[in-house]
């Protein structure tokens, strides 16, 4: 990602943001809110297009004209902060849904993924539960395997702990903490320092539409170089 | 104070229910009938009363309001089949589709129903030529046609308001998991717009059916004109009233209901969110 600009328009959201996340690796993109940090996870599969600059997720430039946004977005997963599954539909077929219509695969071969994938997020009893009868946790664990039966390359987090009280918050984490262990390439925007701590390679701080500070998770946390970073550490922890 | 106390009691039925849910609506109509039927029996001590035109003419009167019926039913599947088309063109990515279609419904929407059925039947051949095939084009189909133009305008209307009130997440949800625009409206979004259709949907559709009566004056057979037709034949005009309200009574019994099963759909809504 280089020099991404990206307005709307005429409030400038993103100034010049310039990272790269290397394959296999987890990282927490943090920042006070409104700094642009759900703006730039969207532009990442193309959901918000961008003003200037570039991006290439897995070989693909997304701003490229050319580029059938649809392509891209099968090989990165969302998940989002209110989970947004899709209330007609159980667990189980919330999952299928996307493998089935968009990839045309085998519904029985999809059926059986998506019943691993449910039992990778301890809900194997849920599945034919709609998601109005599912907790807020256990909804985001249906909607990170929703996003894993793509068989996704990256995966991106946009704050999905926010709407969690502490105990599901825990279950969540943990799935995307396993998720990452397994190798699976995770961009996450989070609040969770904690999190960034114990699972992040790599912790990028937005504010104002920039970057202000990147680095390993011991550094940009514990020993801030920039001011900007060391205040609003200081003001949430 | 003892008075004032009883009087500011609350009353324990719920506003908005009382108007439909009040049994004394039907009752109240029924009473009418019966008056107007005395009444006009108490002029007509010799001859035939009320009872005997309505046995008489009754049948007949039916028929004609099942022609309404049946009018109202094709009116309906042809204008859902515009409508629906039309509405999903209102919301479509393209400035063009969806400026066409903005005025195509708006036009079709603020015409009086009346005016566009006179269009329609006086503006359309009597039969048309295909290719050297020749279909006819009876009255009745052209009525059809001519009250389906305003009902596809409101259900588009209603298909419009309806895929748009589905929160803009959904839609997010769905790009995100790489499902296309059609597939999204398809599997995602109509499904669910569906039940928040239907409410309007019957709604319109009671007022079409009484609407059909208009198909009277551009000189089609229907439950009005017999009805006319019948007290003019008599020559008894005090005869009016009640085969007037024998017909209304036609209307309403089959209107009623679905009145009332629309009001219990949107409170179901209303509960379930």
């Amino acid at each position: 990602m280089r020099d991404v600009e990206k307005s709307f328009g005429a409030v400038p959201v993103l100034r010049g943001v310039s990272l790269t996340v290397h394959r296999g690796e987890t990282v927490c993109i943090i920042g006070p809110s409104g700094s642009g940090k759900s703006t730039l996870l969207r532009c990442i599969n193309g959901l918000v297009p961008i003003t200037a600059g570039s991006i290439t997720v897995a070989g693909r430039e997304v701003n490229d004209p050319k580029l059938d946004p649809l392509a891209l977005r099968r090989d990165v997963g969302i998940v989002f902060q209110q989970y947004n599954l899709f209330p007609h539909r159980t667990a189980l077929q919330n999952i299928m849904m996307a493998p089935v219509h968009v990839l045309g695969q085998d519904r029985a071969s999809v059926e059986t993924r998506a019943r691993a994938l449910l039992a990778k997020v301890r809900l194997t009893d849920k599945a034919d539960g709609f998601p109005g009868e599912l907790s807020g946790g256990q909804q985001q664990r249906v909607a990170i395997a929703r996003a894993l039966a793509m068989n996704p390359k990256v995966m991106l987090f946009d704050e999905v702990t926010a709407a969690l009280d502490p105990e599901t918050k825990k279950e969540v984490l943990v799935t995307i903490q396993e998720l990452a262990g397994e190798g699976m390439t995770c961009i996450l925007v989070t609040h969770e320092m904690g999190f960034a701590r114990r699972v992040a390679d790599q912790v990028f701080f937005t504010d104002g539409g920039v970057l202000v500070e990147e680095g390993p998770p011991e550094q940009v946390l514990d020993a801030p170089r920039e001011a900007r970073t060391r205040d609003f550490l200081d003001k949430i922890l | 104070m003892t008075h004032l106390s009883v009087l500011c009691k609350p009353r324990r039925l719920p506003a908005i229910r009382a108007p439909l849910a009040w049994p004394g609506l039907p009752v109240g109509v029924a009473l009418a009938f019966v008056a107007s039927v005395a009444w006009a029996q108490a002029g007509a001590a010799v001859r035939p009363g009320p009872i005997e035109a309505i046995l008489r003419w009754g049948p007949l009167i039916f028929g004609g309001f099942l022609f309404n019926v049946l009018t109202s039913v094709l009116s309906m599947t042809v204008g859902t089949a515009l409508g629906a088309p039309l509405g999903l063109l209102l919301i479509a990515p393209g400035r063009l589709p969806r400026g066409i279609s903005w005025a195509v419904t708006q036009f079709f929407r603020n015409a009086p129903w009346l005016v566009l059925l006179f269009y329609v039947m006086f503006l359309l051949p009597f039969e048309l030529h295909v290719g050297g095939v020749t279909i006819p084009l009876p009255d009745w189909a052209k009525a059809v046609l001519g009250l389906s133009l305003p009902v596809a305008a409101n259900v588009a209307e209603i298909v419009r308001g309806a895929l748009q009130s589905i929160p803009e997440p959904q839609w997010s949800a769905a790009a995100g998991l790489a499902f296309g625009r059609l597939q999204t409206i398809r599997l995602i979004i109509l499904p669910q717009a569906i039940r928040r259709m239907l409410p309007p949907w019957m709604n319109l559709y009671a007022i079409l059916t009484m609407a059909t009566t208009l198909i009277s004056i551009v000189g089609i057979q229907d439950g009005l004109t017999i009805t006319r037709a019948a007290i003019s034949s008599d020559a008894r005009p005090e005869m009016m009233l009640p085969l007037y309200l024998f017909l209304l009574l036609l209307f309403f019994v089959y209107c009623y209901p679905i009145a009332r099963a629309t009001l219990a759909l949107e409170r179901r809504l209303l509960v379930r969110g």
